[in-house]
């Protein structure tokens, strides 16, 4: 091949080439494809239809999240957080409010852990079920998509129905939640729960012994527990790998180490094995809300943690006492200063390991803020994951993988 | 009279009033209680040497010197801490001269966290450890592209979330937080070249800017005039129709429909 000197009009693009002596070819796999997520450029070279080489490049969406959190003081900062993984916001919202709650040495009051807890699962329940739906409609399944998304709607529905919004919902604050469930609120919720199993069980039946769902996710993208190890891969992705790794298991965070629910595992490592796991993770979910939904019936009304030097007073203390209204004042205009030090707090959302990083140094804005994303991992994985399979396998393996993208380049 | 210096090294955003008096409180470096952490930590100072560990909010933090890294993070891992869960750095420059690079470690055998910290002094390069664990190959990068650390015998240190055309390194507090003036040009030098840099303008990064000038975005409402025409001064009174009691609701008329020479 002739080198070639770039310019404007001749570009010249390393990955095209076009007389080469072997048998292999190089194709471009997205941005333009479906279930390339958007803005994933993964190039592969092939072998007929084999991949032998696989590069995913993670486009330039790259918002700067970090950046902003390092200019923002720490309230300002929670409702950035939703748009890292956009699907499931609650999560996210969640682990950067634990992660300053535990720099600034406090804990939340039980009826928010409550809360917290019965609107983590049921954003896991949301998450899952774009996941399935997606993932279906990626490999084939296209009346696979409709289901799990009229479920979702209802969902989102509860999520409208107790902060207002549906999708960037921003309801969980540092120190607590904003908004305590209204009594209609429950009896939806439980609704929701009881109407959920029954349609569980419709995405099983039409999925689980489907002849082409097995052929096209059966010993597809088997990830071997080194690999999952040297990727530091998390949550399903490593549960599906035979690692029984669950953070509310092992290290459990709040209620859970109070809740009573299990954590599926299998070994066989292929993306039908992993499929299997979300389905099971929902049961799971819809335990979890039950029982957080009773710890919330029989926990005292307090909202929001008790540090005024931290977080506002409640607003009948606003109105009431002078000193209350002029340290709220300071927090808003100014933001809180937590103590100097460092933390790395690690929850499971939906995905996998959401990890923050926060290191302080004692002033209003972060020093640094690391967003620790699942999906930037198992992203990277593709590099390995793809090599031996066919070309058809790779749109299975990318959606089976449930990368989003706003957290791969935060 | 001299305009006072302000540094350049740090132009993040810093609180605008800070008390003449205030200490910040500093979270307590607790001693190393946990037994399984305790013991490991102490094989990594008898192989290493001239480590610094401690609690913090019940996690474990140790310092090892930076040429030593690769060798530090293969014992942690022999030891149990298989899984290399984050890789980045944190920005001392402006006040040290100095970045930390921390690795975030977990063992799932033992069920223990711990952080790896080295400080390298400015353009110092370490070593890769992207041999040892596949997701480093990608922590590296990111952490290259954003703060500049060079990693010695990286696979393919190339950046990550930046094209690989960028100028300069995001995360590092001397880089503004709305791009420097490269940023500024990057994508009007790219697509048509230095040279439209005036007739195109440099990139709008404030959000919330109405450009009086843009008819097509609703900017100008009352003063719009046809593509390609000069902006007018006079306003277009807007009507509103009552009819059937809607408002901005008129009935479709024929005669009045003109139909568009070409599209533009």
């Amino acid at each position: 091949m002739t080198t070639q000197l770039p310019n404007r009009l001749q570009p010249f693009y390393e990955n095209i080439a076009f007389e080469r002596d072997d048998n292999t070819m190089i194709l471009n796999f997205g941005p333009q494809h479906p279930s390339a997520h958007g803005q994933m450029n993964l190039i592969l070279e092939l072998d007929g239809e084999l991949i032998t080489k696989s590069r995913p490049n993670i486009g330039f969406l790259h918002r700067g999240v970090e950046k902003m959190a390092e200019n923002m003081i720490y309230n300002e900062f929670l409702p950035t957080t939703d748009r890292i993984d956009y699907i499931n916001s609650t999560s996210n919202n969640y682990g950067f409010a634990l992660a300053v709650e535990t720099l600034l040495g406090i804990e939340a009051p039980r009826r928010a852990q409550a809360i917290r807890l019965a609107l983590l699962e049921l954003s896991r329940i949301c998450s899952h079920l774009l996941f399935l739906s997606t993932h279906a409609l990626d490999v084939g399944a296209m009346s696979m998509m409709l289901y799990p998304f009229r479920e979702r709607e209802y969902a989102l529905d509860l999520f409208e129905e107790y902060c207002g919004a549906r999708l960037t919902h921003n309801s969980i604050r540092i120190g607590g939640v904003p908004l305590d469930f209204t009594p209609e609120w429950i009896k939806q919720c439980e609704a929701f729960l009881d109407h959920m199993p029954k349609q569980i069980e419709i995405y099983d039946a039409l999925l689980k012994e489907n002849r082409i769902w097995r052929m096209r996710l059966e010993n597809i993208g088997v990830i071997s527990r080194e690999l999952a190890m040297s990727w530091g891969l998390s949550g399903v992705m490593l549960r599906g790998s035979g690692v029984a790794w669950d953070i509310r298991k092992e290290r459990p965070y709040e209620l859970y180490k109070e809740v009573d629910f299990e954590v599926p595992i299998t070994d066989v490592g292929d993306c039908y094995g992993r499929y299997r796991l979300y389905i099971e993770e929902m049961w799971q979910s819809i335990k979890l809300i039950r029982q957080a939904l009773k710890i919330y019936e029989d926990s005292p009304p307090e909202l929001m943690a008790n540090a005024p030097e931290y977080i506002s007073a409640p607003k009948e203390q606003l109105m009431t006492q002078n000193y209350s209204l002029m340290q709220h004042f300071a927090l808003i205009t100014q933001g809180m200063r937590p103590p100097k030090g460092e933390v790395y707090v690690a929850t499971e959302s939906p995905k996998g390991e959401l990890g923050f990083y926060i290191v302080s140094d004692g002033e209003p804005y972060p020093r640094r803020v690391k967003v620790r994303g699942p999906s930037f991992f198992h992203c990277g994985l593709l590099e390995d994951l793809l090599i031996g399979h066919q070309v058809a396998d790779a749109v299975t393996i990318i959606g089976n993988a449930n990368v989003i993208f706003g957290e791969i380049d935060r | 009279m001299f305009r006072p210096y302000t540094p350049k090294g740090d132009v993040q955003k810093k609180p605008y009033h800070t008390d003449r008096f205030y200490v910040p409180k500093e979270i307590a470096q607790e001693p190393i209680t946990d037994e399984i952490v305790k013991d490991d930590l102490e094989k990594l100072e008898r192989a290493i040497g001239d480590t610094k560990s401690f609690f913090m909010r019940n996690e474990a933090i140790v310092y090892v010197p930076a040429p030593k890294n690769k060798e530090a993070l293969a014992l942690l891992r022999s030891l149990g801490y298989e899984q290399l869960m984050e890789l980045s750095a944190i920005d001392y420059l402006a006040t040290r001269g100095e970045l930390e690079v921390f690795y975030e470690l977990l063992s799932a055998v033992k069920n223990r966290r711990l952080r790896l910290k080295v400080v390298i002094k400015e353009k110092e390069a370490i070593e890769s450890v992207a041999d040892m664990w596949r997701s480093a190959n990608w922590s590296e990068r990111e952490c290259y592209d954003m703060f500049g650390v060079i990693f010695n015998n990286h696979p393919r240190l190339s950046r990550i979330l930046m094209p690989d055309d960028w100028n300069g390194h995001p995360l590092l507090r001397s880089y503004p937080l709305q791009g420097d003036e490269f940023a500024r040009w990057y994508e009007v030098d790219k697509i048509y070249g230095k040279e439209f840099r005036e007739k195109i303008g440099e990139e709008n990064r404030d959000p919330a800017r109405v450009d009086r000038n843009d008819t097509r975005n609703f900017a100008r409402l009352g003063y719009e005039v046809g593509v390609g025409e000069a902006p007018k001064d006079e306003i277009t009174p807007i009507k509103y129709v009552e009819k059937r009691s809607i408002v901005l609701y008129d009935d479709f008329d024929p005669q009045k429909q003109k139909v568009l020479d070409k599209r533009k």
